[in-house]
């Protein structure tokens, strides 16, 4: 049924694209991390900081959710790698070869951070002023409240947004194939100028960028019904 | 800083622009037309219809643009060369651009996701105003058209606002199939001349600015449709 160029071992391009699907979802899945870091931190500069952390958490977030992620990428990634290479220079050190992938995850939880940023900050002002003010009321500090009311309450608001933001962050990580890495898009794009079974190898791999949606679809809907019980139902 | 590239480049740059423009308008338009079935038969449509609207919408939101395109492109594309009979068709010219497989792919991956939008938006419309409309005896095609649509696309003009930035910031993908856009100049300025930052700040700076034009111009337009909720 599946041709002999998709099998696994040396004959077919299987086992290539089993692993960039591999190092898709581990670029994904850390991105998404790194995002969900920089989007907690960016929400509380925006909701709760002074002018600079303020100023800062606007800039970051209007930069990077008005200019097209390609470019964003290539900037970060260029600016990362020599960036770093500038600091190691400064200990002396000569300049390394900037892992692809670890800037394709950095760069991206960047990308990632501004919207999570926003996601969090609507859910965070979505949380009922009493309840904080509750908290306040028994002598919670600030970081207690976060804690035990405002994180677990806002949860069930940033769901939609996180979930939203995980199928994005799969897509995008096809971006990454413009730099030229391992992930699936920029190993299919090699195997398929290799092999010239161009629509062979994009659908397959739409397949499994297809699947991979469905099957985080799946559970997305299982945690937002876990974390809407005890919600009333919307009409 | 270097900037000593810029006044060679800028008159291709000024081209690069227009052409995104174009890019974006085009699938824009092209891309919403086709919303609007696809939207409307998930609403109203018989099952087998709105079935498939619905996986379409699913498979244009679940799989990356960049292989929607690439996959058109690269793939259709060497379909199409491999047939003599394309090769000599007057169609040639146009198959053989990679503008062409841009703007098809950006279209219907903008039929996907606007077609998720407009099947809310006809949603949102009260019942009472279609049902106002059908007393008049209006065809259902006068509903649509007088009633039904206008009032859904107000509904969520805010949306398609951020949707057109979002395929304004998509457009770039086309300089990956040889667009010659704001992209495909300044990735041709660093490979010419070698220096990255500068060209890739003014492509940012660029698109910056065109994202705040394009709000603006969605605000000027929700002012001259006043929604009262």
């Amino acid at each position: 049924m599946i041709p002999e160029i998709l099998s696994f071992g040396d004959k077919g391009f299987g086992d290539e694209l089993l692993r960039g699907t591999q190092y898709t979802l581990v670029i994904a899945a850390s991105a998404y991390l790194i995002g969900i870091c920089l989007g907690l931190l960016g929400s509380a500069g925006k909701l709760y900081g002074g002018a600079f952390a303020r100023g800062t958490a606007a800039v970051y977030t209007t930069i990077v959710r008005s200019v097209p992620e390609v470019v964003l990428i290539l900037i970060l990634y260029f600016a990362g790698t020599r960036g770093t290479n500038t600091l190691l220079g400064y200990f002396g050190l000569g300049p390394i070869e900037v892992n692809g992938t670890l800037a394709a995850i950095a760069v991206l939880g960047v990308v990632q951070g501004a919207y999570h940023t926003e996601v969090f900050r609507a859910a965070i002002q979505a949380v009922p002023a009493g309840q904080v003010e509750a908290g306040k009321a028994f002598g919670m500090r600030g970081l207690q409240i976060f804690r035990r009311i405002i994180g677990p309450a806002m949860l069930p608001n940033a769901i939609p947004g996180l979930s939203n933001l995980w199928l994005i962050v799969i897509k995008d990580t096809a971006l990454v194939a413009v730099v030229g890495n391992y992930e699936l898009l920029s190993t299919t794009a090699s195997a398929a100028a290799f092999t010239k079974r161009y629509m062979l190898f994009f659908l397959t791999t739409a397949l499994i960028y297809l699947l991979i949606t469905l099957i985080s679809n799946y559970f997305i809907s299982k945690l937002e019904s876990r974390y809407r019980r005890g919600q009333t139902k919307l009409a | 800083m270097n900037w000593t590239w810029f006044p060679e480049y800028l008159p291709l740059l000024f081209q690069g622009v227009w052409l995104t423009i174009q890019l974006l308008v085009l699938s824009m338009v092209f891309g919403l037309t086709l919303a609007v079935p696809v939207g409307l038969v998930q609403v109203t449509g018989p099952k087998w219809l709105a079935r498939i609207a619905r996986g379409y919408c699913t498979l244009m939101r679940g799989t990356p643009l960049l292989v929607q395109l690439w996959l058109l492109y690269f793939g259709l594309g060497s379909v199409f060369a491999a047939f003599p009979e394309v090769r000599q068709s007057i169609f040639w010219p146009i198959l053989r651009e990679g503008y062409f497989y841009a703007i098809l792919a950006f279209t219907l991956n903008e039929g996907g996701y606007g077609g998720e939008i407009m099947r809310g938006a006809f949603l949102s419309v009260p019942k009472g105003e279609l049902e106002a409309a059908r007393a008049y005896g209006m065809s259902p095609w006068k509903v649509l058209h007088r009633v039904w649509l206008p009032r859904a696309v107000r509904n969520v003009l805010p949306t398609l606002a951020s949707e057109t930035v979002l395929m304004l910031k998509a457009t770039p993908l086309a300089a990956t199939v040889t667009v010659l856009d704001i992209f495909g100049v300044i990735l041709r300025v660093r490979q010419n001349t070698y220096i990255t930052y500068e060209p890739l700040i003014t492509a940012a700076i660029i698109y910056m600015a065109l994202t705040f034009l394009i709000t603006r111009a969605f605000n000027y337009v929700e002012g001259l449709v006043p929604s009262r909720r």
